[in-house]
């Protein structure tokens, strides 16, 4: 009876979560959806609490303590700019969870009724091997991205001869470790397998560039969905079950979106070198041509006579700190009778959605800010867009030049806007090392500079 | 022969593709500003895993899958209060044109 009270339990826990992704389909009911995000856990903590296995509690209240204070201390102190690192270093701890729960599991399978030690039934060790796997790989798959979206390491991609058929070798091996592993029940198996699978998530990760992150991220996303769901077969558990699938669809589809929006196929995303080589190739054979450059004083006449203005701000946006003096700018065309409006392309920032949290932290209203497919064919009749960090996704090659690297990728046609105000440091092509033609055009003015000092020399003169 | 049951985990299976199509649908429909919340907030709940941790926890004898247990209860505990509370502090900021 009270198992089956139990069942029912995890089952409203899992609708909750359902509920809670449900809320994100537009910002007015997300809050509500977040609370029935929290309701779900506590429901399914509470339950399983109740268990009549679970019977010391010291350790539990010690570790949901150190847990919380930590967590709740990271979430408030964390700057926006940095979120993308923050949710890597959280599904590496999901990865590490998922592989601890394994073993756990493994030692004492009594305790999750799964059989005996020495006798655990077959189902339960597949399921228990592919959610350790699965794990680890997620875990040390997330160490690198967080690394490498540190900054602690460099963005580059690592490449070295032979890489792919190293990790196709390691992967044979984790499979065959897998199945001896299953059939025998040899816990040192489960460990080098766990090992293995540690190795082969930096195999995979290291050699994927910077300009790559936003897939790898959401794929990460997506791998702890699916170790959550491996273990929730293990201890047979509905809501880790339900949870693991929606978060392992949720990643999949996130990526999904983000390799359409750089059109990249998720397979080359996945055999990784993008970046290193694209800069190589495309330097070079741009002195002949001239730029037109103007100053802050220039920028902020021509926007104040304009009707309409659109923002594209980019990620040098987010590493210049300047989205609350560009709100700030906005505010004061919009009092000149500007119409001013944002226009956000998804891999803008470094994950998905990225660029919208840094404008709302800026006060920007979620209603001024439009996604690509909603306001590019707005540029045409629009007087101004003033681009702020952004390169490679407002470069023209990518429909023109089928050389180019980004070519095919989806973009912001500011070029067609009556004038293009650019803000940028130097003439230095953008994350994918692409010489960008807009910067030549005639309806182009440069505004070299920081881009934070730029924007305040521009709201001074207005 | 008797009667065929079935075993709990083919029903657990259906449960398990039955999410991912739920997942499938409810994730498109959110809206792309939204995107970084939402992978604030899988992470938080893919953190349930913890169940399985407060079980290898919960023992009173002291034991190699307790101290298992009690490290995985931390990870997920800071992913659990981090993701919700980060997710929140986002979700705050969204607010419409006064």
């Amino acid at each position: 009876m009270a198992a089956n009270l139990s069942a029912v339990a995890y089952l409203i826990s899992g609708v909750l979560f359902i509920m809670a992704l449900r809320g994100l389909s537009s910002p007015e009911t997300a809050r509500r959806g977040n609370y029935f995000g929290i309701a779900g856990m506590v429901i399914a903590i509470v339950t399983t609490i109740l268990n009549p296995h679970v019977l010391g509690f010291d350790l539990i209240i010690l570790g949901l303590g150190i847990g919380a204070v930590i967590g709740t201390v990271i979430a408030l102190r964390i700057q926006m700019t940095a979120m993308p690192q923050l949710v890597a270093a959280f599904h590496s701890l999901v990865g590490l969870a998922a592989v601890l729960v394994a073993s756990a599991a493994l030692y004492a399978p009594e305790s999750y009724g799964i059989g005996i030690a020495g006798q655990i039934k077959m189902a339960s060790l597949v399921e228990m091997s592919l959610g350790a796997a699965v794990g680890a790989i997620t875990f040390s798959g997330s160490i690198v991205a967080f690394a490498k979206l540190q900054g602690l390491v460099k963005g580059d991609p690592l490449v070295f001869p032979g890489q792919h058929w190293l990790n196709l070798l390691i992967g044979i091996v984790i499979v065959a470790i897998g199945v001896v592993f299953v059939l025998n029940e040899t816990i040192p198996l489960f460990w080098l397998l766990v090992a293995l699978s540690f190795l082969i998530g930096f195999l995979i990760i290291l050699p994927i560039g910077g300009a790559d992150m936003p897939v790898v991220v959401s794929m990460l996303n997506s791998y702890s969905g699916w170790a959550a769901a491996g273990i929730g077969f293990t201890l047979e558990n509905t809501a880790l079950i339900i949870t693991g699938a929606l978060v392992g669809s949720s990643g999949a589809i996130l990526s999904y979106i983000m390799c359409r929006a750089m059109n990249r196929s998720f397979i080359s995303v996945i055999l990784g070198g993008f970046g290193g080589e694209a800069a190589a190739a495309v330097s070079g054979g741009r002195s002949d041509k001239s730029v037109r450059a103007g100053s802050a004083d220039d920028a902020a006449f021509i926007m104040k006579n304009a009707g309409s203005v659109i923002i594209v701000p980019g990620y040098g946006l987010a590493v210049a700190q300047a989205q609350h003096v560009v709100r700030e700018m906005a505010d004061k065309l919009k009092e000149e009778g500007v119409t001013v409006r944002f226009a956000v392309h998804p891999v803008a920032g470094r994950m998905p959605g990225h660029m919208n949290v840094l404008l709302a932290e800026a006060n920007v209203p979620y209603d001024e800010v439009f996604e690509l497919d909603e306001i590019n064919s707005d540029f045409s009749t629009t007087d101004v867009a003033f681009v702020i960090g952004a390169n490679d996704v407002t470069n023209p090659a990518a429909k023109t030049d089928p050389q180019s690297p980004i070519y095919g990728m989806p973009i912001l046609d500011v070029e067609n806007s009556i004038t293009v105000l650019f803000v940028k440091r130097s003439l230095s092509p953008g994350y994918a090392g692409v010489d960008n033609e807009v910067f030549y055009r005639d309806n182009t003015m440069m505004l070299f500079g920081d881009a934070k000092e730029m924007v305040e020399g521009v709201i001074r003169a207005l | 022969m008797e009667a065929a049951v079935i075993d709990p985990f083919v029903f657990r299976l259906a449960i398990f593709v039955l999410a991912i199509f739920v997942g499938y649908y409810v994730v498109w429909s959110v809206t792309p500003a939204l995107h970084t919340p939402l992978m604030s907030v899988t992470n938080a709940i893919s953190s349930v895993i913890i169940v399985g941790a407060l079980i290898a926890a919960g023992p009173e004898e002291m034991s190699i899958a307790k101290i298992f247990g009690f490290a995985a209860i931390i990870l997920a505990a800071v992913n659990i209060f981090g993701g919700f509370v980060v997710t929140q502090r986002m979700l705050q900021m969204f607010r419409k044109k006064k």
